[in-house]
């Protein structure tokens, strides 16, 4: 099936990188050149660039420090709003002219929305970053955000939640557990937003919000490919270096309030497979020293101790969750672990699972607790370690492939306020952390003060199997073609 | 509209032949091994790592009126092999990095493995992808589960408004051919599986003269011809999967409409389109570009997201198979819409099929699709699929090469004679899965 996702949304954005999705120390290993070349406009916009010469192409992304994290009750949904509203146009380059450029020049384009970040990427031909660069200043600072265009690009939006999110019974139960495990962190918003609000949401709310965070100072251009590192930095200086710089609001650090024992829920809608969703508050990675960002914390191994957990449940066929409650037990059709350890707040280690047929919900959360209650008693053994291991190697080189990755990877740290640097670490720091750290990780954060649980608890689908069938015309109203409306009848529903 | 603003858009179109004229498509190497499996290898120096897939003709369209039997076959081959375990197995792969894929599609049944090219974790990959190739034991608890795991996965369609229309869609415009069954199974076809029919099956079609074995990496030309051979040399030369029958052509308009729970209601139209090798193929390929094909710029998106916010996703695909591959518009729209969308995607139909494209509207296509060709081949990823699907449906070796000069060639004139002759607006298949008025 065809996939065409328009201004993509990306809902996992917490967990990117989390779980299995191990990111890269990209060192050069071979000959090629990856290293990250960084320059910053006066304006304050910072640019980096990853040269990688193996084909002609290059990707372009404009990273903005905004997100649905950075939204208030009410607003839900209006970051990811306005990424859609960034293709309706400027003066200079009406709505929709942007992608007809792009696309023909040859180049693909999307966006996508995070909780911690909005970004705009393309991916052309090598000659053509200019191209890309004049339209992405453009759109910085000049987009006209008419209320006309507004209203039609809110019930695409209003579609995109209906498919993304409404009608499917696995996502809706994902957004009320987040809803209910965060208390007052900005994370238990949809990054979509909620209906009610998008329904109250208006063109000015959007124009507050570009006005507010769209700007130089809040941006970062990250390009990779088969470019010069100064070539780019000459371009961007030319087209986004003119552009005013804004006061961007600090906002407050924000904690996770204190959870008070295990927190529960159950989403009832039409669907016919159950599934659980366990998730324990989990810290990330932070940068406190405003001196020092390179400077680590010293509780930092903990974060790494808790990726490489993630790996001994799920990092593969060979992981606990699919030896023992797949295969082993047979209760679990499938099971999964995930964790990211780079994001702006306090985040989730979440467990989910589906239930084997006629395995009741309570027998398989009962499992994933012995799980969690195994790491904690014994420690895991070292070949599993070196296991989770030696794909966290293995896949910091197949991330080579993907030039995209680079670019989404060193965008992605820098806009969450790391330094893009730790990437270089990450190998090692995984390589270092021990089997009695996994166990202290574990000990100290999958614990039930820290728990939620999710339940999809189906309702029956009703009337969903009566089929009508008829023969029609394709030809509904232009009269153009007419169809076979007086042949004969192929269902059974036309009767006498 | 988008045909006024790109007159504008001339002056940047021109400059693309240059660029693309100078980009060389890959070199394929290909030989046979000598039990009869064809080999295709490009060699990619710049990253110590190598992909090899193996492709059999032994997709879905094999299952011969058990649907599933091709899935379940092929996701049993790494459950048991050589007298190793499941857990054995994926221990085999992931202690030295390697990510082993395998998946059953409509034609293709798809082994493979990435891996590191360090000859340690190399060696080792390969011959465990050898083992569950050659000597798979298909254990009957693994047996049980998976046929088990696999009735749940029907279940699970059930709740899916997109899953219930793509397979109402198959049903309805392939009818007794064996594409018109859901790969994955029905519950009647899984409650007649059984063991000896996945041993009949894998006996069969993953044989070397069936098989397709494509390799991009980090390897010299005389180490791609050892992996292959010690790939397949277990497996025995076989047959050849015989020619499946041709897909019939629709005779009448049917609407097919299913009652369904969901806030949005899924709609397809279609009919059986166009297959690899087709002669029409590259005129059908770019007509669809500026209809349905080309995401933001063009006619389906215009008129039914960015004129009307009817859809957050609306499309139209030619989808070519080894014999006739579906032609669909797809979108989804809240019910009370369901009419009004409905009735604007046939009069798009209608319109390009009786007037095709503008020109203007061809020429932005054709610049986007040859200019953009060098991003369908810049990672070993990507190549590794061309090369499979080139072996696979005998394509011309140099298929990339011509790739550009092919789709040049395409002008409007070709275009309406093509639509003209291959799509019939007047015996589509209809699809309407929703809450029913």
């Amino acid at each position: 099936m065809n996939i065409k996702s328009i201004a993509g949304l990306l809902v996992v954005s917490t967990l990117v990188l989390g779980g299995v999705l191990y990111y890269s120390k990209d060192p050069a290993i071979v000959g090629s050149d990856e290293s990250v070349q960084s320059y910053v406009l006066s304006n304050g916009m910072k640019i980096l660039v990853v040269e990688n010469h193996r084909a002609p192409v290059i990707v372009s992304q404009v990273w903005y420090k905004v997100g649905a994290s950075y939204e208030h009750d009410g607003i839900t949904g209006v970051s990811h709003v306005l990424e859609h509203m960034m293709f309706k146009g400027t003066d200079k380059h009406p709505s929709g002219e942007f992608s007809e450029i792009i696309a023909a020049n040859g180049g693909e384009e999307n966006a996508f929305t995070g909780q911690d970040y909005t970004a705009y990427f393309q991916k052309i031909a090598n000659d053509r970053l200019e191209l890309c660069l004049e339209m992405e200043a453009d759109r910085m600072r000049n987009l006209t955000l008419e209320e006309k265009e507004f209203l039609k690009e809110i019930e695409v939006v209003k579609e995109e939640r209906r498919l993304r999110t409404d009608d499917k019974p696995s996502a809706l139960t994902y957004e009320r557990f987040n809803a209910v495990a965060y208390t007052n962190s900005p994370y238990r918003r949809p990054i979509i937003g909620w209906m009610e609000d998008l329904d109250t949401l208006t063109i000015e709310d959007a124009r507050q919000w570009y006005k507010t965070w769209y700007a130089p100072n809040n941006a970062t251009l990250v390009v990779a490919g088969d470019v010069q590192a100064e070539e780019v930095f000459r371009l961007a200086k030319q087209y986004f270096g003119q552009l005013p710089a804004s006061v961007i609001p600090q906002l407050k650090t924000r904690h996770e309030a204190k959870q008070y024992g295990t927190q529960r829920l159950t989403v009832s809608v039409p669907a016919k497979i159950p599934y659980l969703i366990m998730g324990y508050k989990a810290p990330v990675l932070k940068r406190t020293d405003r001196d020092n960002p390179f400077k680590a914390s010293d509780d930092e191994w903990e974060m790494y101790a808790l990726e490489v957990l993630a790996g001994v449940l799920d990092g593969g066929n060979s992981a606990r969750l699919s030896n023992n409650l797949v295969r082993g037990q047979q209760i679990a059709n499938s099971a999964g672990a995930s964790y990211g350890m780079t994001a702006r707040h306090e985040t989730l280690f979440v467990l989910s699972a589906v239930p084997s047929d006629g395995v009741a919900i309570e027998v398989l959360e009962f499992a994933l607790r012995e799980e969690v209650n195994m790491i904690k008693t014994q420690l895991p053994d070292d070949k599993e370690l070196d296991r989770v291991k030696a794909q966290v190697v293995a896949a910091q080189v197949y991330q080579q492939d993907s030039t995209f990755y680079q670019a989404m990877e060193i965008g992605m740290l820098d806009t969450i306020g790391l330094p893009w640097q730790i990437k270089d670490e990450y190998v090692e720091k995984i390589l270092a952390v021990t089997a009695e750290q996994i166990q202290q990780v574990a000990i100290k954060y999958l614990i039930d003060e820290r728990l939620t649980v999710a339940v999809l608890d189906p309702l029956p689908i009703e009337n969903s199997v009566s089929k009508k069938s008829s023969s029609a015309s394709v030809g509904v109203s232009t009269g153009a073609s007419t169809g076979a409306s007086t042949g004969a009848s192929t269902g059974d529903s036309r009767g006498h | 509209m988008v045909i006024n603003k790109i007159i504008k858009l001339i002056g940047s179109i021109a400059l693309l032949n240059f660029s693309v004229a100078v980009y060389a498509t890959p070199q394929i190497q290909t030989w046979q091994t000598d039990n009869g499996a064809k080999v295709f290898f490009v060699p990619a120096q710049e990253i110590p790592m190598l992909d090899v897939r193996i492709v059999f003709d032994a997709g879905g369209a094999r299952d011969d009126g058990l649907s599933g039997l091709a899935v379940l076959t092929n996701g049993l081959l790494s459950e048991g092999a050589a007298g190793k375990t499941a857990q054995q197995i994926a221990e085999d792969f992931e202690s030295v990095g390697a990510q082993i894929e395998y998946d059953a599609l409509r034609d293709m049944a798809v082994v493979g493995v990435r891996t590191l090219t360090e000859s340690r974790y190399m060696t080792s990959a390969i011959e465990s992808l050898a083992q569950v190739l050659t000597q798979p034991d298909f254990p009957v608890d693994a047996y049980q589960r998976e046929l088990k795991r696999m009735k749940l996965s029907v279940k699970a369609r059930q709740q899916s408004p997109a899953a219930l229309a793509g397979e109402a869609f198959n049903k309805a415009i392939y009818g007794d051919h064996p594409y018109a069954s859901p790969t994955s199974g029905t519950k009647q076809s899984l409650e007649n599986m059984s063991l000896d029919a996945v041993r009949a099956f894998y006996k069969k079609y993953y044989v070397a003269n069936n098989a397709t074995i494509a390799i991009v990496g980090n390897v010299e030309r005389k180490q791609a011809e050892e992996i292959a051979k010690a790939l397949v040399t277990a497996l025995p030369s076989g047959e050849k999967a015989l020619p499946l029958p041709e897909v019939k052509q629709l005779t009448e308009a049917k609407t097919i409409t299913i009652d369904f729970p969901s806030s949005q209601t899924h709609i397809f139209v279609g009919q059986p389109g166009t297959k690899r090798g087709d002669e029409d193929y590259y005129s059908l390929y770019v007509a669809n570009h500026p209809f349905g094909g080309s995401g933001f710029t063009s006619r389906l998106v215009d008129v039914i997201r960015e004129e009307r916010g009817l859809a957050y996703s609306v499309y139209s695909y030619f989808s070519p198979l080894r014999e006739l591959g579906p032609f669909a518009m797809g979108m989804q729209t809240k019910t009370e819409q369901t009419q009004q969308a409905l009735t604007l995607l046939k009069e798009e139909l209608l319109k390009y099929v009786e007037h095709g494209p503008e020109k203007e509207e061809l020429a932005a296509s054709l610049s986007n699709i040859t200019g953009s060709f060098p991003l369908n081949i810049d990672s070993n990823g990507k190549l590794l699929e061309y090369i499979a699907m080139i072996g696979f449906y005998d394509l011309p070796i140099d298929h990339l090469d011509h790739f550009i000069e092919n789709v040049r060639a395409v002008d409007v004139d070709k275009i309406n004679d093509a639509l003209k002759r291959r799509l019939h607006p007047d015996k589509m298949v209809t699809v309407v899965v929703g809450k029913q008025g």
